[in-house]
């Protein structure tokens, strides 16, 4: 194990000395342009509604739609082919291709096709074949496989394409500017389509009213790639059905903008084949204009394990996916790593996981599917609103069970109470049962911090379960929060109006026991009657290990413990982010609807409840302002947390400081890169650094340098401890009133 | 409070469109002025203006369009709100003069004109459900970024030059 995680944490270096630069600023101008785009567009969440509902309709009734677009197509004068699988499709088109004694094949970019490995398929026919997108061209040139779902070859600059080209076509003139690339591309490809005797598109959507195909582009390829030759290849994912034309349009309003941040490409070609345009000969010196009706069309839609998907119930919304890119643009870390580290065969980015589980089988999905550290930052930013980090931890949960036995289960066994399959890999049996570990450590507190601090305690926990050793662990508190609530003698307000649970979660309870004290104190002050009862651990850290049915154990204590609090008129305070994000959001999946609904909708971020109290009147003159810090200060630099960010909670935090005084500068890179256990782990340490150095550029620039660095999250506090020299703080700290002595 | 008219032309220009009002009368004046040479182009699907008489080449050889300069073509619509234009395939080869040429000059009609995406797609249901093969909504030149910069004009034109035929 040690020597696989080392491979890997090899391999992820690699690649992001060698692409990592040009993927991140590729990746973030198109996550920049993203956010601008849909700012500007009136009703992009009704918009991102109705797409989502027409693509529950139509996967719905995916069968009736498959029949309506044969008919549609035939009537057109086309024909349609369902292949179940890879070999099926490119059987059907090898037999096309050797029907018609096509020499020369052009395609314009396709995924589908990058699935089945069509180009292959076609070279074994004695096709010369082309990718006419320039940046397919790139690849093919460079024999590499896609990087993107939308910018195949965004991990190359313009230095190396050039080195390439002038490398393999060995122009009279070096080509240099991305004016000579592309133009050198244009015209050597203009050559191929000429001569070209099948063109090959893949579709972004096909109605079944019309049979009408939509290829969202900008090139001009695509359009060439249908005019030119007589016969049209489309292969399509049978998911790719819409029901009607009219259907198409939120699609048009939201795909480009979700992808490269364009309001629109420069070209969406609507072509119900055979097309009208006649096909050229360019080895004719008759006037094109011709019949048009000699053009023949095949319309390739195909199944390759998306028809299970559809009745699997987890990875059902994998279908919904446009692959408009926008998870993998606005994800921390692919930003550092692309598509070739988080990315399977074929797809890349947060989605990757769906759709490799579903079209290559489960295990394809291996090598990065532990990339997604369910921040959950793209939810939001999905188009049709699937909730990619759940598909991971299921997939996650699947592969889990299928491991392989581990060795040295005995340095977790006894942490272990898990229900969790025994050959679970220990690593993630160790992060997994973080709570049991939290246990131990706080009742053998300060030894147990001592004893984890030093070089052979490092270096076994690096070589057995991968713990970074230059990561700083937690440190234990010996008396957690709940005792020190419990031992504590202040008396509790009288006819308070609001009565509330702080909830005391892992590390609020054994590590960073101070916040929860300043929660409690900010609470009192503001009239609120508090409790810190003993609560179970929210599940967050075997849930992220792809351990669901741990985590559901720990969802209903939860409910368990907090419910006579919630029948008694209890709020519920949850300071740490990633834990409301559960009582919020999985716990929906992992309880009945009445108990997830009796906790979420009663369920606060500690900002959030304290905004609402000061909504309703509290006095905030008995909090601490930002001319009583404690030589804080009153400039701020805020990093919010990634699920806090999800929930749209960002803004409670900044409003209340805003009003005690504080002036806030905020970051906006997407995540830290810690995402609590993932920055720990050995194979990720660099990775977790990399990513947590766009955060640390923005709090060292001029207008941050000299700011009161705070945040939300335990592992954003982390992170920030490790990257700057600034001590980071929670912001509860600076508006909590002293303690009274 | 801005035009429809006016928010076309003024989203035309940011899609890097350049635009020239005219009439029906001035048309071929106006077009000759915006056209570079070699010309092909197909026959205009309107009343009001017709290319005839112009020293356009309304049946190109695949020679003749290869060597264009520019190529002028019919929108079937204009999307006030994008500054697209909608462009229909015919059998004379419009979708040809208006991809192959480095310049393409689009003749759209203001009466044509639709206010946003949403009214457009109405307009083409009807015409696709009608038996209308294709469509473009061609918003802007060609462009790539796949080169390590934006580049305009890859396979398909480097400028586009939109004339609107006012009434």
């Amino acid at each position: 194990m040690a020597s696989e995680r080392s491979r890997k944490a090899d391999r992820i270096r690699h690649v992001m000395e060698t692409e990592g630069d040009s993927v991140e600023r590729n990746a973030r101008g198109f996550n920049e342009g993203r956010y601008e785009s849909v700012a500007r567009l009136e009703d992009y969440d009704a918009y991102k509604d109705r797409a989502r509902a027409i693509k529950e309709d139509a996967i719905e009734r995916l069968p009736e739609l498959i029949e309506q677009v044969r008919e549609a197509v035939e009537e057109n004068g086309g024909t349609v082919y369902v292949a179940d699988d890879a070999a099926d499709a490119n059987r059907y088109v090898r037999e096309l291709a050797r029907e018609r004694a096509a020499e020369t094949v052009v395609k314009s970019k396709s995924m589908t096709t990058e699935e089945i490995d069509l180009n292959e398929h076609l070279e074994a026919e004695g096709c010369d074949v082309w990718e006419t997108d320039l940046g397919e061209f790139v690849l093919q040139v460079a024999d590499e496989a896609p990087s993107h779902l939308v910018a195949p070859a965004i991990h190359q600059s313009r230095e190396e394409i050039a080195t390439l080209f002038n490398e393999y076509f060995e122009p009279e003139a070096e080509l240099e500017t991305a004016e000579e690339l592309t133009a050198f591309a244009r015209e050597y490809l203009g050559e191929r389509i000429e001569d070209a005797d099948i063109g090959v598109t893949g579709a972004n959507f096909v109605t079944a009213d019309t049979g009408t195909m939509a290829l969202v582009t900008s090139e001009g390829n695509a359009r060439k790639t249908v005019a030119v030759p007589d016969t049209h290849v489309a292969v399509a994912g049978v998911e790719k059905i819409v029901p009607t034309f009219e259907d198409l349009q939120p699609f048009v309003e939201l795909i480009a903008r979700s992808g490269t941040g364009q309001d629109i490409t420069s070209y969406v070609s609507l072509f119900s084949p055979p097309v009208s345009t006649p096909p050229v000969d360019f080895d004719d010196d008759e006037p094109i204009a011709d019949d048009p009706a000699d053009r023949d069309f095949h319309l390739v839609l195909l199944d390759n394990g998306r028809m299970d998907m559809r009745d699997d119930d987890q990875l059902r919304e994998t279908l919904y996916c446009i692959r408009c890119s926008a998870c993998a643009n606005s994800c921390a870390n692919f930003q550092s790593v692309g598509g070739h580290v988080f990315g399977g065969e074929t797809y890349s980015g947060g989605i990757a996981t769906g759709w490799e589980a579903g079209v290559h089988g489960q295990e394809s999905a291996d090598e990065f599917n532990d990339l997604c550290t369910g921040c959950s930052r793209c939810v939001n930013q999905c188009p049709v609103k699937i909730d990619i980090p759940w598909i991971n931890t299921v997939v996650r949960d699947r592969r889990n069970r299928g491991a392989e036995d581990g060795e040295l289960d005995f340095l977790v066994e006894g942490l272990t109470p898990d229900e969790e399959p025994a050959g679970l890999d220990l690593q993630k049996r160790f992060f997994g049962n973080f709570s049991t570990l939290a246990k131990l450590g706080s009742a053998t507190a300060p030894v147990s911090n001592w004893v984890a601090d030093t070089l052979p305690s490092r270096a076994l926990m690096e070589r057995v379960i991968g713990v970074d050793r230059r990561r700083d662990l937690p440190r234990f508190e010996r008396e957690t929060f709940v005792e020190w609530f419990r031992n504590r003698d202040e008396p509790r307000p009288v006819d308070a109006d609001y009565h509330a649970v702080v909830y005391p979660d892992l590390y609020t309870n054994y590590i960073r026991t101070d916040r929860g004290k300043a929660t409690v104190r900010t609470l009192e002050a503001l009239g609120v009657a508090v409790e810190v009862p003993e609560v179970a651990s929210s599940g967050r850290a075997p849930l992220s290990q792809g351990m669901i049915a741990t985590a559901g154990d720990h969802a209903r204590d939860v409910v368990a413990d907090l419910g006579p609090y919630l029948e008694a008129g209890y709020d519920v305070v949850a300071i740490e982010p990633s834990d409301l994000a559960m009582f919020r959001g999985e716990y929906e999946r992992l309880l009945e609807t009445d108990r997830y609904e009796a906790l979420s909708e009663r369920s606060y971020e500690v900002f959030e409840y304290v905004y609402g109290l000061l909504e309703n009147g509290a006095d905030p003159a008995s909090l601490r302002d930002a001319d009583d810090g404690r030589g804080v200060g009153s400039a701020l630099a805020y990093h919010s947390h990634c699920q806090q960010r999800t929930l749209e909670l960002e803004a409670y935090t900044t409003d209340v400081l805003e009003r005690l005084g504080y002036d806030v500068l905020t970051s906006d890179v997407e995540c830290c890169g810690m995402a609590g256990s993932f920055g720990y782990k050995s194979e990720y340490y660099e990775l977790s650094v990399d990513v947590g150095d766009r955060l640390r550029e923005q709090f060292e620039a001029p207008d941050a340098a000299d700011r009161t660095v705070v945040a939300s999250g335990t592992s954003c506090l982390e992170q920030l401890d490790g990257l700057l020299a600034r001590r980071p703080r929670h912001p509860i700290s600076l508006v909590a009133p002293e303690e009274s002595e | 409070m801005e035009t429809q008219l006016e928010m076309f032309e003024t989203n035309l220009e940011s899609v890097r469109t350049a635009v020239t009002r005219t009439s029906p009368a001035a048309f071929q004046e106006t077009l000759a002025d915006v056209v570079d040479r070699p010309t092909v182009g197909a026959p205009l699907p309107f009343e009001e203006v017709t290319l005839e008489g112009l020293d356009i080449v309304l049946e190109p050889t695949p020679d003749q369009l290869r060597e264009a300069a520019c190529g002028v073509t019919a929108a079937a619509l204009g999307v006030a709100d994008y500054g697209s234009v909608v462009l229909e395939s015919t059998p004379a080869g419009a979708e040809l003069a208006g991809l192959f040429p480095d310049r393409h000059v689009i003749v759209v009609r203001e009466r044509d004109l639709v206010p946003d995406m949403a009214s457009a797609f109405e307009r083409l249901g009807e015409r696709f459900r009608a038996g209308s093969d294709d469509a473009v909504i061609a918003t802007g030149p060609s462009a790539t970024a796949d080169m390590g910069e934006l580049v305009y004009g890859v396979h398909g034109p480097r400028e586009t030059h939109a004339v609107i035929v006012e009434a």
